[in-house]
């Protein structure tokens, strides 16, 4: 079954986006998109906990009692950002500072909770694999357009490469203030991206 | 048989239209713009003139392919934010910062909540706010007046008196209250004449455009709490007049704070409104980072407004209270 298989894959990017449609994981989506380096890394990031959480625990869905699953979720949950975090201080030590606290926070994400939740404890392997791997890379896009809009208005810059002079910067989109303006504005146009999906789908 | 009729409700309409308050409006801020241009020379005031006619220009835009109201007619309100966001800017403020600052205040505090009579926060002062954050070298270069409509070249930058209190102490101040009162100090362009706001203000007052209740809560509250702090320390608080005279309690008290969208509806809560602006705008000043506090003060009771709303509804006529 390639569609449903596609479809699980594919939602994650605008339909189901978990920052602008969703809006899950505020907390690292606000605080670490100040450049479009950082929301890349930290999307990456989440993603490769999604995807082996969401592996491991569609694998154990039978096995979990249903009173305890959560504490087991997130314990499983916790191994991985484990591992995430000193594989990051390991071969990435400047993004790893960078991020910091966030890194440990993923494991509080409600985006892997979330997915663990509602859809890997519920389907088999390869449908919980393909839609952690799809959330996470909405998710990293999400971030990824976040950052590079605020570093590109805020400092001038995209991936650190110098776009124009630092004489245009507008401050405020490196402040907390710009992330919510930024997040809030995105998730308008999608919204509005949904409107008109809708209304072609009604004049069909 | 008589055959009754009734149409939707108002059925009493004023002849008022929204035009015809904006352009009192602007009259009344005529006075404070030409006390600018002989301050600050003839930029600041061209920075008026261009908030107020690239307001209405990115308005009819927003309204027309944005928004999709293909019958919308400028109504000059996008003109009085502009001019009153150049009014709370520095004269050391470039064209296009100023632009930026317009197209955020219409764009997002207007527009985005949904237009002329929606937005919760004044659309100005948050376009003020945006700038501080964003530009705050340009947003806190102050000149020290010209006194001359001709000459603006040589120009001297100088602290504001608040913020001289703020860093040095009441006894280092270099302006006198007549200096405060006429407007020859540093300051925004058209926060500085404590006596032209008046003028203004007098004729919306006549013209029966603005309620009293805000300005007097709100200075009189500023009074209450400057008087106190004066007999605790008069050098590091300063006195109760220089409080008034000073920054931008003048512009905000008359102009922002009594925005019709953005403040309440009864008298009661018009006094709250005040009242709660006068204590945050004092807080600010004496406690908090910045030297000034009205814009931010204004723009944080904006956000109070319908839950004052609430609370202070009138009852309806012949409700009994249960």
């Amino acid at each position: 079954m390639p569609s449903k298989s596609w479809k699980e894959f594919s939602k994650g990017f605008v339909v189901e986006n978990p920052t602008f449609v969703q809006a899950l994981g505020m907390c690292p989506t606000l605080a670490t998109t100040t450049s479009a380096k950082n929301g890349f890394g930290m999307g990456l990031a989440a993603t490769a906990v999604l995807v082996m959480s969401n592996i491991v625990i569609s694998l154990l869905r039978k096995t979990v009692p249903e009173k305890i699953r959560i504490p087991i979720f997130i314990t499983i949950i916790a191994s991985f950002v484990t591992i995430v975090d000193l594989l990051m201080h390991a071969f990435v030590y400047d993004l790893w500072k960078t991020l910091g606290l966030f890194i440990p926070l993923i494991v509080v994400n409600c985006i892997i909770m979330g997915r663990a939740e509602a859809f890997a404890s519920k389907n088999n392997v390869w449908y919980s694999l393909l839609d952690g791997l799809g959330m996470g890379l909405g998710f990293t896009a999400s971030l990824t357009l976040l950052g590079a809009i605020r570093e590109l208005l805020g400092s001038g810059t995209l991936f650190d490469i110098t776009i124009w002079g630092k004489a245009f910067n507008v401050f405020i989109m490196i402040l907390p203030p710009g992330a919510y303006l930024t997040l809030g504005l995105l998730a308008a146009l999608f919204a509005f991206i949904g409107m008109k999906r809708k209304e072609r789908g009604n004049n069909k | 048989m008589m055959k009754l009729i009734t149409g939707n409700a108002p059925h009493l309409r004023s002849k008022d239209t929204t035009s015809k308050v904006m352009i009192d409006v602007i009259i009344a801020l005529i006075p404070a713009l030409i006390g600018a241009w002989y301050f600050f020379g003839f930029y600041a005031f061209f920075l008026a003139i261009l908030g107020a006619v690239v307001g209405e220009a990115f308005e009819l835009f927003i309204m027309r392919y944005l928004r999709k109201d293909k019958s919308f007619v400028p109504n000059g309100s996008a003109a009085v934010t502009g001019i009153l966001l150049a009014m709370n800017v520095s004269p050391a403020t470039p064209w296009w910062v100023m632009i930026l600052g317009l197209v955020f205040a219409l764009g997002v505090a207007k527009h985005a909540f949904g237009g002329l009579g929606m937005n919760i926060f004044n659309p100005a002062l948050a376009g003020r706010a945006f700038l501080l954050t964003s530009f705050p070298v340009y947003m806190t270069t102050w000149y020290k007046p010209a006194l001359s409509f001709s000459k603006w070249i040589d120009i001297q930058t100088t602290a504001t008196p608040l913020a001289i209190l703020k860093e040095k102490g009441f006894s280092h101040m270099n302006v006198s209250y007549a200096d405060l009162f006429f407007g020859s100090r540093a300051g925004s362009i058209g926060e500085t004449s404590v006596l032209l706001l008046l003028i203004g203000f007098a004729y919306l007052v006549i013209r029966g455009r603005i309620k009293l209740m805000i300005p007097i809560t709100y200075i009189g509250t500023v009074f209450l709490m400057s008087s106190i702090f004066y007999f605790v320390s008069p050098e590091k608080f300063g006195t109760p007049l220089f409080h008034i005279l000073s920054g931008g309690l003048m512009l905000g008290a008359l102009f922002m704070a009594t925005d019709m969208v953005t403040s309440p509806m009864t008298p009661k809560g018009q006094a709250i409104f005040g009242i709660g602006c006068g204590l945050m705008t004092m807080l600010i000043r004496y406690f908090a980072g910045y030297p000034e506090g009205v814009s931010l003060s204004i723009l944080l009771m904006n956000a109070f407004v319908p839950l004052i709303d609430r609370y202070t509804q009138p009852r309806i006529f012949g409700e009994v209270k249960s």
